[in-house]
């Protein structure tokens, strides 16, 4: 199984790193650049708005992110110790009101077939994402 | 992330390279709002040279276009790269925003 985990700070200069695992994962499951930006995309948001939401702009504080292949589907796996997300709050706004902001969950609503919060215990959330995806065939 | 602002005497060509994400779409944000705070009546911002952008890069856009539209000023973006395209097109904004293939043709009428 082809997978990684890291944990970096929540500080937006370590996104990149997220970023860049990201899109090896993606590469070895055969995606094309395009669909492969937008997936890193997603995961990128996911992971800003823990540090915008979760731990209200600290840049000290560990995520740990999880990225595997299985079959045919991409899964990812986002764990935070912050301030607990209340799923019934988290929705995508109305697009044809022009405004700066609330982009993220939109963009990852559209890019992921699924997107999960779950309770963590004491502490934190885990987010799960998943996108099943059509290549051509994955990489060895 | 780099950004190069050139005054063309009837417009301000702001041109941003590298990634554009949380981490530095704010100094994105202050160039603009610098050029907005001086009523620039024409701002072109060249993305040709942007390899990824994020939401916070795109909230930067169009706070720039509402503002710069607020006291009557043009605001055009050249240069989409593929990538950043398609990050528009997630946010149905290829239609809000004046877009140029590139700088040269933003120019044009200003």
């Amino acid at each position: 199984m082809k997978r990684f985990q890291i944990e970096i700070p929540s500080d937006p200069a370590c996104l990149k790193i997220v970023r860049s695992s990201v899109e090896s994962l993606c590469s070895m499951a055969g995606m094309d650049e395009n669909e492969s930006c937008k997936i890193t995309l997603a995961v990128d948001e996911a992971c800003s708005n823990i540090i915008r939401h979760s731990y209200e702009g600290a840049t000290d504080k560990p995520i740990i992110c999880e990225g595997k292949i299985e079959g045919s589907t991409l899964f990812f796996i986002l764990r935070d110790f912050g301030k607990k997300v209340d799923p019934s709050k988290i929705r995508s706004r109305d697009l044809a009101d022009v405004r700066p902001g609330g982009l993220g969950v939109h963009f990852i609503q559209e890019v992921m077939d699924r997107m999960e919060f779950e309770d963590c215990g004491e502490e934190g959330t885990c987010l799960f994402l998943e996108k099943i995806v059509s290549t051509t065939g994955a990489q060895d | 992330m780099e950004i190069e602002i050139e005054d063309l005497g009837n417009a301000s060509l702001v041109r941003v390279s590298g990634e554009v994400d949380m981490s530095n779409s704010p100094t994105v944000r202050d160039s603009l709002m610098d050029l907005i705070a001086g009523k620039a009546p024409a701002i072109v911002v060249d993305l040709g040279e942007v390899s990824y952008m994020d939401s916070s890069g795109i909230a930067t856009l169009v706070e720039g276009l509402q503002e710069t539209t607020s006291y009557g000023g043009k605001f055009r973006i050249a240069g989409l790269t593929e990538k950043v395209k398609q990050v528009f097109e997630l946010a149905r904004l290829t239609d809000v925003f004046d877009i140029y293939p590139d700088a040269e043709q933003a120019k044009e009428g200003l």
